[in-house]
């Protein structure tokens, strides 16, 4: 199953462990990522929690918690190289898996339909 | 204009501009702060602009103060509607730019190309940048001798104003009471009057500072109708040289009227990249023509106020708003090169601008403080606003960033700041403190890069 959020994020939702990225759009309009900082693997974060960095050469921004849950699996890739998350956000550039406190809360988030709609 | 180091000109302080205000800047400095990526969200929400709502939006946004750019996420379309539009706009658009709100003017941030590659293309060969949206001022002598405009100008600022020859350019800094820096500025004897070049975030300010001072032996003139384009880089003598071929004469600071294109252009021979370059006054109704016959080179590339930002900062140059400001005197600012032998203590002229008490005790005596070049050893940025250390547990700050960033020619992040003087010697390690860690930043000499002024 795959859901956005309103803050340009996008989950891939497989059992209660959602695969966590931020959009294309998002990419886009941050421009050339230069750093990155993940959440440590263990930690749990509310929804709206600043859960990791992202800086371009000009500006820092903040990738949110889409829902409450456990970080299970961070993407080192993209720390090491994050001009990665520019190239294929929506693949090889996902950020963190996090394992769901109640998966059926992520019935309340976008759909890919509504979040295109969001972006047009 | 500028070049040197400091050049106001440019960009640089443009960018930034007052810390405080929201508005303008917002390229830089954020105000917002919160320019995460939610701002779009938040503001449908109406809360326009500060800080996003929820704790945790204010979390970041303590550090971030600096980050300011965060901004650049979000169109703010409320504020668009007021801005101003330089000669360049309509052709900005047409080359793709992101236009964002900057000094009140609506300034393209960024090209399709993007901030890494337009910043790396402005090194390796040359980028095109608008500065119209500076300040372009005249003082005319109404004696007509440049020398009572010289002598008149002075008494604002600390620069050697009488001593600068005709056809050059020299940085100025016009002080304030407390010594404190109310703008830098870039100067021009025309032979027959002064030309300045100012901040765009404090044009209004400084033309109304000079007319109150300068208007009895002096008129003073804003030139609304004219547009500033700079052209940076190494193949930047080359590129105007197939317009203009005695361009290849000039020296660094130098400054020429020339016909491009049978467009009557002024030309300084100057910068805010610490790369070789130009900035040429032309015409408002001939800028878009000028711009599109040097975007017509192979070697040009037009460039936004991001990788502006970068480059003056990779080359130490500071800019107005976040690296000087009225609260920091020229020689805790490390600029006391623009202060004229002439007008320090034991010269011909010493003294006769405002706070030059303030300015002649900390050159006495020595800054508290100093502004250096801070290099992070990790990969995070540092920017404008992080609180530095003397030690990972120390509680009192001993400094503070004043802009930051990733430096793509560097590949590394960079960064100034101002910290105490004890603490200023070149590889004396400190701690930034970023997110709740402190992470080690070392006092790094200025610039990053080494400038390739033609001198």
């Amino acid at each position: 199953m795959l859901k956005f959020t309103e803050e340009h994020e996008w989950l891939k939702i497989e059992g209660d462990v959602a695969t966590v990225g931020i959009t294309r759009h998002a990419a886009d309009q941050l421009g050339d990522l230069v750093f990155v900082e993940l959440p440590e693997e263990g930690t749990s974060f509310d929804k709206g929690a600043s859960a990791a960095t992202v800086e371009s050469v000009k500006a820092a921004s903040d990738v949110y918690c889409p829902l409450d849950g456990e970080i299970v699996g961070i993407n080192q890739a993209i720390v090491d190289d994050p001009a990665l998350v520019n190239s294929d956000p929506e693949g090889a550039g996902w950020f963190f898996k996090l394992k769901l406190s109640d998966p059926s809360s992520a019935n309340a988030l976008l759909d890919e339909a509504a979040y295109k709609e969001l972006i047009a | 204009m500028i070049g040197t180091p400091v050049p106001k000109e440019q960009p640089p302080r443009k960018l930034s501009g007052p810390r405080t205000s929201a508005g303008r800047y917002n390229l830089e400095r954020s105000d917002g702060n919160v320019a995460r990526r939610r701002d779009n969200n938040l503001r449908q929400k109406g809360q326009r602009g500060l800080e996003p709502d929820g704790a945790c939006a204010r979390r970041i946004v303590e550090p971030a103060r600096g980050l300011s750019r965060r901004q650049t996420w979000r169109p703010d379309v409320d504020d668009h509607a007021s801005l101003k539009q330089t000669p360049l706009a309509a052709l900005h658009r047409a080359l793709g730019a992101r236009m964002v709100p900057f000094a009140g003017y609506e300034m393209p941030v960024q090209y399709p190309a993007g901030v890494l590659k337009e910043h790396l293309h402005t090194r390796a060969a040359s980028g095109l940048f608008d500065v119209s949206h500076m300040g372009q001022i005249r003082i005319v002598p109404k004696s007509g001798k440049v020398e009572d405009a010289a002598a008149a100008l002075e008494t604002l600022v600390p620069a050697d104003m009488l001593g600068l020859s005709v056809g050059r350019q020299r940085y100025a800094l016009f002080t304030n009471d407390a010594g404190g820096i109310r703008d830098d500025l870039m100067v021009v004897n025309r032979g027959d009057h002064l030309f300045l070049v100012v901040n765009a975030a404090n044009k209004d300010a400084d033309f109304a500072h000079l007319q109150a001072a300068l208007s009895q032996s002096c008129s003073v003139e804003m030139l609304d109708d004219r547009a500033l384009i700079a052209l940076q880089g190494p193949r930047a003598e080359a590129v105007l040289a197939e317009l203009w071929a005695d361009v290849t004469a000039m020296r660094f600071m130098d400054v020429a009227e020339a016909s491009l294109h049978d467009i009557d252009c002024l030309i300084s021979r100057s910068g805010y990249t610490g790369e070789d370059g130009f900035e040429i006054s032309v015409p408002a109704a001939s800028a878009e023509d000028l711009a599109k016959r040097l975007l017509e080179h192979p070697d040009v590339l037009p460039i936004g106020l991001g990788a502006r930002d970068s480059l003056r900062l990779e080359a130490g140059l500071c800019l107005h708003g976040n690296d000087i400001d009225p609260t920091t005197n020229p020689v805790e600012a490390a600029l006391t090169w623009a202060l004229g032998k002439a007008r320090k203590p034991g010269g011909a002229r010493a003294g006769g601008f405002p706070g030059a008490d303030v300015v002649f005790a900390a050159l006495e005596s020595g800054p508290s403080r100093l502004r250096v070049g801070l290099a992070p050893e990790g990969k995070a940025p540092v920017r404008s606003g992080v609180s530095l250390f003397a030690s990972e547990t120390s509680q009192e700050p001993v400094g503070t960033v004043s802009s930051g960033g990733f430096g793509p020619s560097t590949e590394r992040p960079v960064a100034m700041g101002y910290v105490a003087a004890g603490q200023a010697k070149a590889g004396t390690q400190l701690f930034a403190e970023l997110r709740g860690k402190r992470l080690p930043v070392t006092v790094a000499t200025l610039p990053f890069v080494t400038p390739t002024f033609k001198r």
